[in-house]
């Protein structure tokens, strides 16, 4: 009898990117190690258990218990990666707010399976709170890289960053983008597609559906500017203004619900520096449901023609905020 | 046994036994204290716990003010974070901070916060506060130091009503699986918290065959027996499997007016008549009465 195919093993996904980088990497990093509550199939981290079981350290389903050790491993020298589905951190998000964040430890944490690319399994399993729950935490990094290239580079930059990090993957095969010459900065955010009459600002698995929306709204004339904002913390404040004065009006697109995440970092960093209208794509304070990742993108209206359909209506305000102001 | 850490000014103790009975003294009249001034703190388990700490840091692990960023160290981590004053005091005692400003408890820019924070004091190891993560911290500690090849002992002390954390569950099993014969946990057993008893909030026995389904060595002890538990410590050290000291122990203990009743319990408000008093019951002497209650 043959066994099952295993549905982790998918190429290009985000988790297995990371999984294969957090391995060829593991030599350069003697400090690293890598901890599992029994998803390493699911994570991505079976390539680094395979290539380096004496730093793999199993928990079992123990999340909280596992956050937490990571705290201790730090204190006494190690570099602990945590590594679980996105809506289990969430069950652990106390122990690393004390253990990691409080006590200012050198502790990753990379969650794998966030927002509705989750798809099938359902809406317990789809973590859309899981951006603004990490960035509410004082000292924390979060970070949600858009393709297997950069989650290979962002995988380096966490690894080469002092601090506890949070750092988003995914479980579906995702496009990719970026070719070899790309570069990830933590904190940076990037142009990938010069416009001026407005500007996209996206993260992780968004990035490739606001690039389709540019494409639709070219159609009609409309030269949209894309970001990939793989840092939702630190946010690239500077790159947020200066898309805000360059093109007028902004639309955010994420797999995450509307509040706190993305879009709420950008609308932070407007509304003190460069208010202008914002639409914001995302998961409308609602939970997701099993099906296909395309299937709910399409139900939940994170698809590309609903940023594209974003994207005209924040036009439309902006001309409106025109004619008051010349009122 | 650590002949590091010895008080500067305690001639009169000889034996081991005694000194170590005077550093508890100490800690239980300087918790009083701080907690007097500092108008708000838990009392109760920091006289329970006052003689554990005592032989830990007094007798048992090998640390020592100097020695505090020794890689070698045993590592203590305070589950039970709410015993603070307790931890600042043996601390005070053998070196490792001030007497007096140490006194200076739970006050805006002071290090000696209502709960242990490691970036204020990186001799607490850790910050906690939250109950159930120290555990869960000294065993990735634990395991963590076996990484490295290095032999240091964690020890880690928890309270009783803690243990209704299912995260000390989730540790205790993982410390048995990953067989962490370097580490110690010793509960302070006093049967009360916050609310009431044990027995009334969510019952803990049969508390030792617990410990003992999950893969621990158990001892069970005097929590205020000098001897014993410097006994039941070394066992403790020559385990294979992890170690769980079940120290019965009385909140308020040496404090008769605190003994057992439950007013203390929680995070209380000493006036100057109590605190005098609980000094007095603990047999201050008047310049001890003066150098911690008059600052």
């Amino acid at each position: 009898m043959s066994s099952p195919a295993l549905i982790a093993s998918n190429g290009d996904s985000l988790r297995e990117a990371f999984g294969k980088a957090l391995s060829a990497m593991a030599d350069e990093f003697p400090k690293l190690v890598v901890l599992d509550a029994d998803i390493a199939g699911g994570t991505g981290v079976h390539h680094f258990r395979k290539s380096h079981p004496g730093r793999f350290v199993q928990f079992g389903i123990a999340e909280q218990n596992m956050m937490a050790a990571a705290g201790g491993m730090a204190a006494v020298g190690l570099m602990p990666v945590v590594t679980t589905f996105a809506v289990f951190c969430l069950r652990a998000i106390e122990q690393a707010r004390l253990s990691l964040c409080y006590a200012r430890r050198n502790a990753k944490i990379v969650a794998s399976h966030p927002g509705l690319d989750v798809g099938p399994d359902g809406g317990s399993a789809q973590a859309l709170e899981d951006l603004a729950c990490f960035r509410a935490i004082p000292g924390m990094t979060v970070i949600s890289p858009a393709d297997a290239t950069e989650m290979a580079l962002a995988t380096r930059a966490i690894l080469e960053f002092d601090g506890p990090v949070y750092m988003r993957t995914g479980r579906s095969p995702s496009p990719r983008l970026f070719g070899d010459d790309h570069v990830f900065r933590i904190g940076k955010g990037q142009i990938i597609r010069q416009g001026d009459d407005l500007t996209i600002i996206a993260c992780g698995a968004e990035v490739a559906r606001a690039l389709a929306a540019a494409d639709l709204l070219l159609r009609d004339g409309i030269q949209a500017r894309v970001v990939n904002m793989a840092t939702i913390k630190p946010i690239d404040a500077e790159l947020v203004a200066r898309c805000a004065r360059e093109t007028g009006a902004i639309v955010t697109a994420e797999d995450h619900n509307i509040h706190g995440g993305l879009g709420g970092a950008v609308a932070e960093t407007l509304a003190a520096t460069t208010p202008c209208p914002v639409e914001f794509v995302g998961v409308k304070d609602v939970f997701g449901a099993s099906g296909e990742p395309e299937e709910l993108a399409h139900h939940y209206e994170i698809a590309a023609p609903h940023i594209a359909a974003a994207a005209k209506r924040v036009l439309k305000r902006r001309r409106a905020d025109a004619r008051v102001k010349i009122k | 046994m650590n002949m590091h850490a010895q008080p500067a000014n305690d001639t009169a103790a000889t034996n081991l036994e005694d000194r170590l009975a005077e550093a508890a003294r100490f800690v239980r009249m300087h918790a009083i204290a701080s907690i007097y001034h500092a108008g708000s703190g838990h009392p109760g388990g920091a006289m329970s716990s006052a003689d554990l700490f005592a032989c830990l840091y007094g007798a048992e692990m090998n640390v020592w003010p100097r020695g505090i960023a020794d890689p070698t160290r045993d590592r203590f981590v305070l589950s039970k974070g709410h015993a603070a004053p307790a931890l600042y005091a043996v601390g005070a005692y053998y070196g490792f901070c001030d007497r007096k400003e140490s006194l200076n408890l739970r006050k805006l820019h002071s290090p000696f916060q209502g709960h242990p924070h490691v970036l204020d004091l990186p001799w607490v190891e850790t910050s906690t506060g939250s109950l159930g993560q120290g555990i869960s911290v000294a065993i990735g500690m634990a395991i963590g130091l076996r990484l490295q090849n290095n032999p240091a002992r964690v020890y880690t002390m928890l309270g009783d009503g803690e243990l209704q954390e299912g995260e000390v569950w989730e540790a205790a099993m993982s410390a048995a699986h990953h067989k962490l014969g370097t580490l110690t946990a010793v509960i302070d057993y006093n049967k009360l918290q916050s609310d009431a008893s044990n027995d009334v909030i969510m019952r803990l026995e049969p508390l030792a065959d617990k410990w003992r389904a999950f893969g621990w060595d158990v001892q069970e002890i005097d929590g205020h027996d000098i001897a014993a538990i410097l006994v039941a410590l070394r066992h403790a050290g020559e385990t294979a499997e992890p170690s769980v000291i079940i120290a019965h122990t009385i909140k308020g203990k040496g404090v008769p007016y605190m003994e057992n009743i439950p007013t203390w319990h929680g995070s209380v408000k000493f006036t100057r008549q109590q605190a005098d008093e609980a000094l007095a019951a603990l047999g201050a002497s008047a310049d001890e009465m003066k150098e911690l209650l008059d600052v």
